[in-house]
């Protein structure tokens, strides 16, 4: 393990040799594509990991939004890289980051960072801290300048399930999901049980896609549930921009997600669950100026939030939206924003009958069983497959691979 | 000067240029870019080959490559055209945490478990690839066609055991096998971050060299491949070279698949499909299927992919211009290799000036 | 709006207008690679040329509000990429196929590079008709909706068939790409005939990847080619070289797609990475049943591929 004395002194020997050396030229022409070298001390660097392309209309455009109002804050420069894959290319992004940038906080914002990426590098830089977004930060397991944020934007999807029975007409929804993970199934059943709060009669329709961005597959599963009778959409996929369009074209309702996507569906776009990461990197980046870390306690490992603590948006609601679903909207919403409002409150069936939250038990945003949530709620159709309560298919077929439900750490 | 002197200097000259040029091409796109290509020449190689900790980055992106290049290197010598990498690495990784996590329930020590996840990524790769070449020989199905529509239902097929019934319920939101214990993970070369994988990669590439060079085998492989028809009245098991020669280049892409497993990410996942398999395809070609030209090549892209995240945050340029980068190089590398023997000042006196290099511009038209 | 749901009917309807809608991408760099192997020459660089196609008709039609112009543009690019991938392939000891690969990497990026600012804009797409004009039912209107790229393609391949089989220029470029030799000492220049091969076929798959952002999806995003350009140059081979089997596996493997997403709307949700495989499980099965050992592959371009001398 290094020191960070040695990497320091290590900087400044490369930049001594390559200042008299043949380099030398070069690096006096490049002074000024060069910042990292000339920044001044007392800046804080912080570097920004995103899995895919910075503007890809969702998911990591919502984060490097985030990270550009950072450059507002005086004291602050933001380092990104985009595109950066869940292997360990990602550890030497941080690490360069870190060598070649002086980056002393780093936001990796894709779940596939945390482990193993993310826990290695910090264990060899004890002094940087490390941001990630979605991982669930275990006291005294993971090393003490990690920390965790997510917010929950299933909130949010509550909401739009609301706004989406108000709209409805067959009073089928659908919802084109990426994998069968628990974020995501969190998104699903929130958006569901928002909905049935309106009609109980309001049933979504679930597809997998597979893959966190697929367009072709992503358009075919909206048309097939357009085909369906369904009219209401929304998603959960990387980049919603397909989904959102071809609702529009087959006449259909489409709610957002990630990011504002009003302007794709003038007509049919109802509202949509948004981020707010502008908020949350602000508020880490002003604790760290304040000299906060979470080394030194100052700043929590596990950052979690929804409307309360402005993590979330919803989009303006589009004209399709009735007055009455505005009003049930926005109550629901200030009630959750009042903390009044707990969206996991038994007795609640899962899709096969079996309850899952006891009559009576509630369990708040912060309850770790929803974050490992594997049920699909009453009102949804679709199956999380291969796990939990759908392994009779496979059981004939892998024999012992199979998982019991029962297995699941507090599940 | 000697013609052999000539001939080798011919060979590093050429290269040497084709790369040098490729730096001014993509220096001008910087350029119209609106970044300083000075600045992007001194990023590149601050950040690929400048310091031991950098070039060690470049040492870990190129090591999987090597593996996965003989995947298409070895066949090709047969005359077939195979890019089923992807499939057989990510086969292999699967095949190898299935090894790893049975050995180590039974409770074998580090090596034997080690070995056995080895044995699991060669064994499914391999088969994964010699059924390439099993539909080639007895069902005259086109390699190529195959073993890209198998890449295909590999990772279809990765991605099913791992959300399905090979799942670990404590992997929440990305779905993966229940992990590898630490205990039995490969570990880095001493002094530094780069996996075992390179020393395996570097083996291997030297092994195929030997076996396609010096061996009989070889000799027999070589000939088939030179004209499959001749071979047979000469009494060649051609069918048999086929599926050997096939399943050793799966088995190298699955050993790939096996270290990404036990060196990098201690389980399976679809990380394991991060495309090593087409940049295999790729360092392939470009070595022309020699391996040990196919460990400099992996090198080179090792560097080159190194470097494609300080493009982005010390010049502000987008994600694509290392795609752009990686193009003009293969392309300027690939025109290089028209000019051996054209050039005359390899021909005629010997070299006194250093020799410009090609002028490749037309590549970009 | 209907609310009437299909039910079981969904899946075959899906697959109907999947294959009208998915195939249209498949169908052009199809044919572009057809008329390019008949030459002699493989050219896999076509994934690259689609989405460069792709990200240039949608930047056009953005910016000029014509989507016939960016179709047009979608052309054009690839015929540049094309320029590149014909003179670089035919230098003496360079391999197509490596270019080809080196274009795949090259196109993509230079597509990502020249596109981020177009992946936000919405832009005008190509008008569509409906063949369902007679019926109520607005599922199937939906389904029915074909694009003109659609017709132009399907239109192309019998033209195809019939400019190899009949016409003075298709012997050309068979006689080039089946016996080089031959051609030579009919005076004919294999240069000109692969390079203006190549260039064409390129073209088209740029008006393929137009399909891809002006039709269908619709959109311009770096994810929206999921291997087609490249699956489309095999599926060559499995059309055995015969621009009228193009049109039928293009066909089969659009429809295809849309297997997994309507089976799951109906219900069936398991395996669904597997259905969503269906497609390249399908082609293969059908190789493999349909090749055999005893007769050559018809059709097959006889110095396809061979090394320049």
């Amino acid at each position: 393990m290094r020191s960070p004395m040695f990497q320091v002194t290590r900087r400044q020997a490369i930049r001594g040799l390559l200042a008299t050396g043949a380099f030398g030229l070069t690096v006096k022409l490049s002074a000024c594509g060069d910042t990292s070298t000339t920044a001044s001390n007392n800046d804080i660097t912080a570097g920004f990991i995103y899995v895919g392309p910075r503007d890809d209309y969702g998911y990591n455009q919502a984060h490097a939004e985030g990270a550009a109002s950072l450059e507002a804050i005086d004291g602050v420069k933001v380092s990104e890289e985009a595109s950066v894959p869940e292997t360990n290319a990602v550890q030497e992004t941080m690490r360069s980051m870190i060598d070649i940038d002086g980056a002393t906080a780093i936001f990796a914002t894709s779940f596939g960072y945390f482990d193993p990426h993310v826990l290695a590098l910090a264990e060899e830089f004890p002094d940087v801290q490390f941001f990630h977004c979605g991982g669930l930060y275990e006291e005294g397991v993971h090393p003490n300048n990690v920390g965790s944020y997510f917010g929950y934007i299933d909130e949010a999807q509550y909401v739009a399930g609301i706004v989406a029975a108000h709209a409805t007409n067959s009073k089928r929804l659908g919802f084109i999901a990426a994998k069968p993970i628990p974020q995501v199934l969190r998104n699903v059943n929130s958006f569901t049980l928002g909905a049935r709060t309106i009609d109980p009669s309001v049933t979504t329709q679930v597809i997998f896609t597979g893959d966190w961005a697929d367009p072709v597959r992503e358009a075919e599963a909206a048309n097939s549930m357009a085909d369906q009778g369904i009219d209401v959409l929304t998603c959960h996929v990387d980049s919603p921009k397909v989904v959102i369009e071809t609702a529009e074209r087959r006449g259909i309702f489409a709610s957002g997600y990630h990011a504002n996507q009003a302007e794709l569906a003038p007509q049919g776009y109802l509202t949509g669950a948004e981020w707010d990461w502008s908020n949350v990197y602000t508020n880490y980046m002003t604790q760290i100026l304040e000299g906060k870390t979470l080394m030194n306690g100052g700043i929590p490992h596990l950052v979690r939030g929804g409307f309360q603590d402005g993590f979330l948006k919803l989009s303006p609601f589009g004209p399709a939206v009735s007055p009455e679903a505005q009003q049930a909207a926005e109550a629901a919403k200030a009630e959750l924003v009042a903390g009044n409002l707990v969206i996991y409150k038994g007795e609640i069936k899962d899709n096969q009958g079996q309850t899952v939250i006891e009559s009576g038990k509630e369990l708040g945003q912060t309850a770790v069983e929803l974050e490992q949530m594997n049920w699909l709620a009453e009102g949804v159709m679709g199956s999380v497959g291969g796990w939990g309560v759908w392994v009779d298919g496979v059981d004939g077929w892998m024999g012992g691979w199979v998982v019991d439900a029962e297995r699941l750490p507090g599940g | 000067m000697s013609d052999r002197w000539r001939s080798l200097l011919e060979k590093i000259c050429i290269p040497l240029g084709a790369l040098l040029a490729a730096l001014v091409i993509f220096g001008l796109f910087c350029a119209l870019a609106g970044a300083n290509p000075f600045g992007v020449y001194h990023s590149i190689y601050r950040a690929a080959f400048g310091s031991w900790s950098s070039f060690q980055n470049t040492l870990i992106q190129a090591s999987p490559l090597m593996l996965s290049a003989l995947c298409t290197a070895l066949p090709a010598r047969l005359g077939l055209v195979i890019i089923g990498n992807e499939g057989a690495l990510v086969l292999g990784g699967l095949a190898a945490v299935a090894g790893g996590l049975t050995l180590g329930g039974w409770g074998l020590p580090t090596p034997g478990v080690q070995l056995g996840m080895a044995l699991a990524g060669i064994l499914a790769g391999g088969l994964w690839i010699a059924i390439v070449g099993a539909l080639r020989h007895y069902r005259a199905v086109n390699e190529t066609i195959s073993s890209l529509l198998m890449n295909y239902i590999a990772i279809a097929f990765l991605n099913q055991m791992v959300n399905g019934p090979m799942r670990d319920p404590a992997s929440l939101n990305k779905p993966s096998t229940f992990p590898i214990p630490s205990e039995h993970m490969l570990g880095t070369l001493p002094g530094s971050r780069v996996h075992y994988g390179l020393v395996l990669g570097l083996v291997a590439c030297g092994l195929a060299y030997f076996l396609i060079q010096r061996t009989t085998f070889g000799f027999a492989a070589r000939t088939a491949g030179g004209n499959v028809r001749a071979a047979r009245v000469a009494g060649l098991p051609v069918g048999k070279l086929t599926l050997a020669i096939c399943f050793l280049g799966g088995a190298c892409a699955g050993l790939a698949g096996m270290v990404e497993v036990a060196a990098v990410h201690g389980r399976a996942n679809e990380s394991l499909n991060a495309n090593y398999g087409y940049g295999g395809v790729l360092v392939a070609f470009i070595a022309r299927h020699n391996p040990i030209a196919a460990s400099l090549v992996a090198l080179l892209l090792g560097g080159i992919l190194a470097s494609g995240g300080i493009l982005q945050r010390a010049h502000g340029l987008p994600d694509a211009t290392v795609m752009v980068f990686q193009g003009i190089v293969f392309l300027s590398v690939l025109y290089s290799d028209s000019l051996y023997g054209k050039l005359p000042i390899f021909k005629a006196r010997p070299p006194k000036v250093r020799p410009t290099p090609p002028v490749a511009t037309a590549t970009l038209v | 709006m209907a609310t009437e749901a299909l039910g079981w009917w969904g899946v075959p309807l899906a697959i109907v207008a999947g294959t009208l809608r998915g195939s249209v991408p498949f169908l052009f760099v199809s044919l572009g690679e057809c008329l390019t192997e008949k030459s002699g020459k493989i050219n896999l660089g076509l994934e690259g040329t689609l989405l460069m196609g792709a990200m240039s008709a949608y930047a056009i039609s953005f910016l000029t509000g014509s989507p016939w112009l960016g179709v047009v543009t979608a052309g054009v690019a690839g015929l540049f990429l094309g320029l590149i991938h014909g003179w670089l392939s035919q230098q003496p000891r360079v391999n197509d196929v490596a270019v080809g690969i080196a274009m795949i990497i090259f196109g993509s990026g230079l597509a990502f590079f020249l596109g981020k600012p177009f992946i936000q804009p919405s832009a005008p797409q190509l008008p569509t008709f409906s063949l369902a004009g007679w019926t109520q039912i607005p599922q199937l209107e939906s389904a029915l909706r074909i694009s003109p790229l659609f017709i132009l393609g399907v239109a192309i391949a019998p033209l195809m068939q019939w400019f190899f089989r009949s016409t003075r220029w298709g012997l050309l470029v068979r006689a080039v790409g089946d016996s080089p030799d031959a051609a030579r000492a009919m005076g004919i220049s294999i240069f000109k005939v692969r390079m203006a091969s190549i260039v064409a076929g390129s073209f088209l798959a740029g008006i393929g990847g137009a399909s891809l952002s002006l039709f269908y999806p619709g959109s311009w995003s770096e994810r929206i080619s999921s291997g087609q350009g490249l699956m489309a140059v095999a599926l060559v081979i499995f059309a055995r070289w015969n621009p009228i089997q193009c049109l039928f596996a293009s066909l089969l493997f659009g429809g295809a797609q849309a297997i997994g997403p309507a089976m799951q709307s109906v219900g069936i949700d398991a395996y669904y990475y597997l259905f969503n495989a269906s497609p390249y499980i399908l082609t293969l099965l059908i190789m493999v049943i349909t090749c055999s050992p005893k007769r050559t592959l018809t059709g097959a371009p006889g110095a396809l591929g061979q090394a320049q001398e």
